[in-house]
């Protein structure tokens, strides 16, 4: 019998986990009457069976990297290795305290310092900061660095960041949130960037670029040297956004394609958990050029004693992102997992990356499905577009993206990048195996003969899971985004 | 596909602009625009009284996948906006040359509507 | 030892199937002469056994048994249901709930976190956290930027954490946001000039309450909005921002790291953001809303998605993407074990041996309170009169200067008495 019950709808007055509390209610009496609570809100009155229970339940309602194959372009989920989630909550690391003092830091602060010094050798970059807790907030610190060098040396008018328009919509954002105007650069037909367009956009305007390669659109743009020159010809700097770093591993590095400063997301190339959406870690590298602006902190090192750098070592860092070191346990994870990779592994990534995704491009021609762009190789993920189908038998990318729940995989992103209509963008990672992607192939040959003789089933699909298709339209129009009313739930106490 | 009615102006940007007789404009999207945005949940109205520039931004349309701006076809002072559109969203879909009007402007240099374009030019540009 | 399933069989397949001869093939389009060589100075790979006994080594350097250490992150209980279920594969391992029916658990969880987050601070409505408490405030501040539209200027009273301060100025300072400091003495001198927000923290940065009623009302008479910055397990026994004042503070943010999230030196953990209704599209962040499905049954989706940056690109509320899901998880699954009760009483016993713990050192006589007779939560601030080597509570002179030998001290439920008393007896004998 499957049970829908919101957690609150199981509430029985006065219950709760009694194990996890203090046995009585201590008295307050040097607390101003008027600082004091006196409602009592709503929340759970559950048993710790019931609370167990019930949020195992509701994890079995998802599909996950450790229960299903899961192709989502650009978000690189591949295995989370469960030792490196071991290694990360031992205790010494999960009691920390984040103001300890350093003689009671070293081990925690030694695997972040070699974090840095490996990252430095992966990117090609001559320093990183550890601490932006996402992919986002390393660009913008990324952006910020590119403008607190323009502003060092008193370059005001550089106004402008310019973006392809196949970026991810968080590289305009984050350009904007560090105050530039953003100046959309158009794509080719084969996917490289339009070097015209880029050519008559740029000048004493442009504080740079951001760059994603192999790009949003899945393959290797090949005129980066000559991107690059350019941009710096104009005075701008490159910014490498590292979503689709795991295409490249170990076989090209954005220092070495000219490329200034950059982001890495842990939770993609180096096999941090997605969480549901978070937490990502998003640390950056520079070159020479930017070292002196990293956001602090940063660990230090000498003669084997490490120590944190703040603003007295980085007076020209462009600051603070969080309260303390960022997504410290994140770092310890991403650490982890690259000494168990180590160099060698490191190299295979991407290898085997690619390999998967031209596997499955080939055979998914094969099946019928049409690529976006048919004479390019795949990196590590590329994109089928479903407009013929859509044209010939009403049949879209979301009908496709949904069907495939149905066989128990996970849809591969949709409508993204929003330069190709009716796309999916598949990216398998190389932690997938042969088997895997071949059933993948099953699947979607079999919805290609759907999409051909039973397109009832196509629009209605998941038919298999807990719930129909829901109505997103009646969630945006009629809000309700909390239970119950606010007034009623709460009384008086 | 709704026609295009044949006495409004249209921009590239796929607003309409409807001449009253009292000299004030109405500005709504076309059929074309809503079908392409999709099911409209919310309307980001101007402020009654501020004053747009022709291609200025003035609103924002957001369905459920996508969010895009009204420009002001033509530049003037907004006298009103249309109030059923705070809770019905959706009449921009159903009926977008007439209870889904956006808002009414007094335009503030007539000479800009001899830049919109006829039904007939708007067709050829969609 | 990278994860890679393949034997020599399937990549032959493979490669014959794609048509070339070697994996090195696959990346022809890249240009030779920006190839990477071999990496050189990272070390070769471990298998786990060798790995497990690396990281034992270095997280056992790292004991710090007995401190007193909060200023910003709090040592509490954290029961062991819940991060058993937070590193279920499932919710370990899931992404972004884009695909609403393949995602009802993570789904169902976030509208259940939102609305506990939403009742326990009094407001109307929630995001789906955000990455931390100080970035948090960052964008509170934006948001009333924008919802204010015509002042760039907020008010901030510095009794705020200054790490958080920092953290502020870094995020917001380019888009041309200027940060004023004030004291309650002189906060008045800012009357009517013209900011869009003002920031109060309960508790304050030395753990010290503030009279949020008469500052809220005092902001609201002054045109600006009202910023709370809250750790949320007071909450328990404070009274709640939605009831601050006359009309209640208007945007409420803060750091969720007590409610089951792990010390872990600073992270990860998870900020929440809370406010009025009639604000929520300037709100940034995931937020997530119930509706239906084909057949009327109840589900849950992302909504409100048209704010963000991967569809309004540089119009955006934020760029930012992720939330703290799993960070939220181990927060619903702790809220829902302790349930209101449960949290009066870790509250309500922080605080008691807070309370104890203050009164038992100023029986010494070298220690004097450094904020006299003002009432606090779980966190007070102390002077002491002769040096003390180790003292094991966090030095308040790096970053206020004129604190000399001043000490914050946070005492949590995690303490008994026997531990305080010990505390205090060393202290008095000089160790």
């Amino acid at each position: 019998m499957e049970n829908n019950l919101l957690i609150f709808e199981q509430n029985s007055s006065g219950r709760y986990a009694t194990s996890q509390a203090p046995n009585k209610i201590m008295e307050i009496k040097d607390i101003p009457k008027n600082y004091l609570r006196t409602t009592t809100p709503l929340l759970p009155e559950a048993s710790e069976l019931q609370v167990v229970r019930h949020y195992t339940n509701l994890s079995r309602k998802n599909f996950s990297i450790d229960t299903h194959f899961y192709p989502l372009g650009s978000c690189t989920m591949k295995y989370n290795p469960r030792g490196v989630k071991t290694a990360a909550m031992l205790s010494g690391f999960l009691n920390r305290h984040p103001l300890a003092p350093e003689s009671h830091s070293q081990g925690f602060l030694s695997c972040l310092y070699e974090l840095q010094e490996m990252l430095k050798e992966i990117t090609g970059m001559t320093a990183v900061s550890l601490t932006p807790m996402a992919g986002a907030q390393g660009e913008f610190a990324g952006v910020a660095m590119i403008r607190a060098y323009h502003q060092s040396r008193k370059d005001y008018a550089r106004t402008e960041m310019l973006v392809p328009d196949a970026a991810h919509g968080t590289n305009p954002a984050s350009a904007v949130m560090c105050g530039y105007t953003v100046k959309e650069i158009p794509t080719l037909s084969n996917g490289d960037v339009d070097l015209n367009a880029l050519k008559a956009a740029l000048g004493p305007h442009t504080a740079g670029i951001m760059l994603t390669n192999p790009s949003t659109l899945g393959v290797f743009e090949t005129q980066i040297a000559e991107i690059a020159k350019m941009v710096h010809d104009a005075g701008g700097l490159l910014y490498y956004d590292g979503a689709n770093l795991n295409a490249i591993l170990g076989k090209v590095r954005p220092g070495d394609m000219g490329f200034d400063v950059m982001h890495m997301n842990l939770h993609k190339t180096f096999a941090t958990p997605h969480g549901g959406g978070g937490p990502g870690s998003g640390p950056i590298a520079a070159n020479d050029k930017l070292k002196n602006f990293l956001p602090i902190p940063i660990v230090g090192c000498k003669e084997n004693k490490y120590y944190w750098l703040d603003e007295q070592a980085y007076p020209n860092s462009i600051g603070r992102l969080s309260a303390f070191m960022g997504n410290a346990g994140i770092l310890i994870r991403a650490y982890a997992y690259i000494r168990l990779l180590g160099k060698e592994g490191l190299h295979r990534v991407a290898e085997f990356a690619t390999l998967n995704a031209n596997y499955l491009m080939v055979q998914l021609k094969k099946a019928g499905y049409t690529l976006a762009f048919p004479t390019r190789r795949a990196s590590h993920e590329f994109i089928i577009t479903l407009t013929p189908e859509l044209k010939a038998y009403g049949v879209n990318a979301m009908d496709v993206a949904k069907r495939l729940l149905d066989f128990g995989i996970h849809a591969p992103t949709a409508y993204f990048p929003l330069l190709i209509p009716e796309c999916l963008l598949i990216e398998p990672t190389e932690t997938e195996s042969k088997e895997t992607l071949d059933n993948f192939i099953e699947a979607m040959t079999k919805i290609m003969v759907e999409i051909k003789t039973d397109q009832r089933i196509m629009k209605t699909a998941p038919q298999t899971l807990p719930l129909k298709r829901l109505d997103e339209v009646k969630a945006a129009r009629e809000l309700d985004i909390t239970w119950g009313h606010h007034d009623d739930a709460t009384r008086e106490h | 596909m709704k026609q295009l009615p044949p006495d409004l102006k249209y921009t590239k940007t796929h607003e309409w602009v409807k001449t009253q007789p009292d000299g004030t404009v109405l500005v709504g999207i076309t059929d074309h625009a809503q079908g392409l945005l999709g099911d409209m949940v919310f309307v980001e109205l101007p402020q009654v009284d501020r004053e747009f520039k022709q291609e200025n931004e003035m609103a924002v349309l957001e369905s459920v996948k996508a969010a895009a701006d009204v420009y002001c076809p033509i530049s003037g002072k907004i006298i009103e906006t249309n109030p059923k559109l705070q809770n019905q969203p959706e009449l921009i879909n159903q009926d977008p040359y007439g209870e889904g009007w956006i808002c009414k402007l007094k335009p503030s240099n007539e000479s800009e509507l001899n830049n919109l374009l006829s039904a007939q030019e708007y067709e050829k540009e969609t | 030892m990278p994860f890679i399933p393949h034997t020599k069989s399937d990549i032959q397949t493979m490669l014959n199937t794609i048509g070339v001869s070697s994996i090195e093939n696959l990346f022809d389009e890249i240009p030779q002469n920006i190839r990477t060589g071999k990496f050189k100075t990272i070390p070769d790979g471990l298998n786990e056994m060798e790995l497990m006994r690396l990281m034992q080594t270095r997280a056992d350097q790292d004991k710090l048994d007995f401190n007193f250490i909060g200023a910003g992150a709090y040592e509490h209980h954290i029961p062991a249901a819940v991060w058993d279920i937070v590193t279920r594969g499932e919710f370990m391992t899931a992404y972004t709930p884009y695909q609403a029916e393949a995602s009802q658990g993570t789904l169902q969880l976030l509208y259940e976190y939102q609305t506990m987050m939403a009742n326990l601070t009094g407001m109307e409505v929630s995001n789906a956290s955000l990455y931390d408490g100080a970035s948090g405030l960052a964008e509170a501040i934006l948001m009333a930027v924008r919802l204010h539209k015509s002042s760039h200027k907020i008010l901030i009273l510095n009794s705020l954490n200054p790490n958080y301060k920092k953290t502020v100025k870094t995020l917001v300072s380019p888009q041309n946001i200027e940060c004023i400091e004030c004291t309650l003495e002189n906060i008045k001198e800012h009357k009517n000039k013209d900011f869009a927000a003002i920031v109060i923290s309960q508790p304050n940065f030395f753990g010290l309450l503030e009279d949020v009623d008469k500052l809220t009302d005092w902001a609201h008479e002054n045109n600006s909005l009202v910023i709370a910055v809250v750790n949320p397990l007071s909450l328990a026994i404070l009274k709640e921002p939605g009831k601050w004042g006359k009309t209640g503070a208007d945007i409420v943010c803060g750091e969720l790291q007590p409610f089951g999230i792990p010390l872990a030196s600073g992270g990860p953990y998870a900020g929440f953001m809370c406010t009025k209704k009639e604000f929520i599209r300037q709100m940034p962040g995931r937020i997530v809303g119930a509706t239906v499905d084909k057949e009327n049954k109840r589900g849950f989706t992302l909504t409100l998605q048209a704010r963000e940056q991967h569809i309004r690109r540089a119009k955006a509320t934020s760029n930012i993407c992720t939330n703290q899901g799993l960070l939220v998880t181990a927060v619903t699954v702790y809220l829902s074990l302790l349930g209101f009760e449960g949290l009066r009483r870790v509250a309500t016993q922080c605080h008691s041996n807070a309370e104890y713990l203050y009164k038992k050192l100023l029986e010494l006589n070298f220690i004097k309170p450094l904020f006299p007779d003002k009432p606090f939560f779980h966190e007070f601030a102390i002077t002491l009169n002769k040096p003390i080597k180790n003292m094991a509570g966090y030095n308040l002179e790096k970053d206020f200067p004129e604190y000399k030998n001043s000490f914050l001290l946070c005492v949590t439920e995690t303490k008994t008495k026997e531990d305080l008393d010990l505390f205090v007896e060393n202290l008095a004998h000089g160790k």
